[in-house]
């Protein structure tokens, strides 16, 4: 994987849901956008922080990964769509049987992903089921 | 703008080449393409060659100069440009290629494309072709490419009618193509149960599901229509060239299961033509995923949405059926150099067109069409070639 900056540099939105919201049209943008696709140079960008509680759109288990991931495997990858509306992909943190479309969710802060060479760990969100 | 013709095509085998560097694989296609066309290298006004890659495969950039100096053209000083768009990079090179010559700027135009895949270990190109997603926020969290089409494939299958045998049928299909094709990297027929029994890749999806880690090389030649009766008897006219793009996380999409860039460079390149999908003789489709065939059939136009995997089912896609899709093997079967997929679909469709496919002829076929995906649909080229 590359430079440990390119990561670090998003640390405040991964850990915490940090993203952004046009205040002109009222979408939200998680990752963040620092242009309004819909607005464009009218849209105002302010920051907002999700409470991050969403809903599974589709999901899979990842059986076969990349050389960071592969101690993890089976692991359950997912597309959450936020309750504000935005959808970003995400692990989930359950059993491959128990992943369903339509399943509700909760982030929880979690080590996302280790590199072999440098010896860096990459924490980052994942979800848990709601109940 | 000019009408432009194909009038020459040449591609090398599909598989793991081990004996076979980068350099020697380009040079082997680009020959084909210029003896096809008759066409000697001091005519060449210019050269495209599509590569997502070979800075993660090979560890070498700057492949536009690369390819030129080894074709034996580095004193004509021809203009040599790579391009890049992931999977979509050969779709997007013929294009440019096509553009070059329709604009009246260069006459005589190589198009290429090259990717030598198996130079490095199976997780690091699974790594690289992650790549063609989004590094930040798709691969970071650990999507993979079979990962992201198995979450499209999920959300279709929970939206619309598409049975797992009909998915497998897509495989089973396009093996039964390959097998025809001496220049697949799998030359052998399936059947569904080999499909189904096969290791899980990313649910549902299974590795007879996806398309393989292939080296290859193809190479077509353009030309002006009015010169290329010149070249050859048989010019194969270039109808309609399109483009289109859309976000590059799958994510962000408006709607999941369907590729809106699909959609849009699908009806762009009718519009061109003048042509209506029931005028398409056979069509090369991205089918990197077999969920990716039944998706490209329908954005397409060639049916409704939740429709493909019927029609599959009752061999509407097969070689003898009404719509013939991936006579070449597709990229399930006659393999996926990455870079070059998008330039073997023109060589495909062009040696239907002109009648020489052999064993996987389509008797009569006069228009076909190409469909090459980047990523999961972030950038899609079309194009439609009739004679
Ligand atoms: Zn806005």
């Amino acid at each position: 994987m590359s430079s440990v900056a390119r990561f670090w540099r998003k640390i405040p939105q991964r850990y915490n849901l940090i993203g952004t919201r046009c205040t002109t049209c009222g979408r939200y943008f998680f990752p963040p956008r620092s242009f309004c696709p819909d607005c464009r140079r009218a849209g105002k960008i302010v920051s907002y922080k999700f409470p991050g509680t969403g809903t599974v759109v589709t999901y899979t288990i990842i059986r076969t990964a990349s050389e960071q991931f592969e101690q993890m495997t089976p692991y359950a990858l997912a597309i959450v769509k936020l309750d504000e509306g935005p959808l970003f992909t995400a692990q989930l943190v359950c059993s491959p049987e128990e992943a369903r479309i339509g399943m509700r969710v909760r982030p929880v802060f979690r080590r996302i992903s280790a590199d072999g060479e440098s010896g860096v760990i990459h924490y980052g969100t994942k979800y848990v089921p709601e109940e | 703008m000019r009408d432009v013709a194909v009038i020459g095509v040449g591609c090398t085998t599909f598989g793991e080449k081990w004996d076979t560097s980068f350099r020697d694989l380009f040079v082997e296609a680009g020959a084909l393409a210029l003896e096809d066309a008759g066409v000697s290298g001091e005519q060449i006004g210019a050269m495209y060659v599509g590569n997502m890659s070979a800075g993660r495969f090979i560890e070498q950039e700057h492949i536009g100069a690369l390819i030129a100096d080894y074709a034996g053209l580095a004193s004509t000083h021809i203009p040599s440009t790579r391009v890049e768009a992931a999977c979509a990079s050969g779709g997007l090179s013929f294009r440019q290629a096509f553009i070059s010559v329709a604009s009246g700027l260069e006459d005589i135009v190589v198009a290429a494309g090259v990717e030598k895949m198996t130079d490095v270990a199976s997780g690091a190109s699974v790594d690289a072709l992650a790549g063609a997603a989004d590094r930040e926020w798709e691969g970071f969290v650990g999507a993979t490419f079979p990962g992201l089409y198995a979450m499209i494939a999920h959300e279709y299958m929970s939206r619309y009618p598409l049975t797992r045998e009909q998915l497998a049928q897509v495989a089973v299909k396009n093996h039964y193509n390959g097998a025809r094709n001496p220049i697949a990297q799998f030359q052998q027929e399936i059947s569904l149960e080999t499909v189904l029994k096969s290791t899980l890749v990313a649910d549902p999806l299974r590795l007879f599901d996806c398309s393989p880690i292939t080296d290859g090389a193809a190479a077509v030649v353009l030309a002006p229509l009015d010169l290329a009766r010149k070249f050859t008897d048989t010019p194969v006219r270039v109808l309609a060239s399109a483009q289109a793009s859309d976000t590059i996380a799958l994510h962000d999409r408006r709607d999941i299961s369907t590729l809106d860039a699909t959609v849009a460079a699908g009806r762009r390149a009718f519009a061109m033509a003048g042509i209506t999908p029931k005028e398409i003789d056979l069509v090369e489709v991205h089918d990197c995923f077999t969920i990716a065939e039944i998706c490209a059939i329908e954005d397409l136009g060639f049916c409704r949405k939740g429709e493909a995997g019927r029609l599959t089912e009752e061999g509407v896609t097969a070689l003898d059926g009404d719509l013939p899709v991936n006579t070449s093997g597709g990229l399930k079967a006659c393999g996926h150099p990455v870079g070059a997929t998008g330039i073997k679909q023109v060589c495909e469709v062009v040696m239907q067109l002109r009648g020489q496919a052999g064993k996987r002829q389509v008797d009569g076929a006069r228009i076909g069409m190409t469909h090459n995906v980047g990523g999961t649909g972030a950038t899609v080229a079309v194009h439609i070639m009739g004679v």
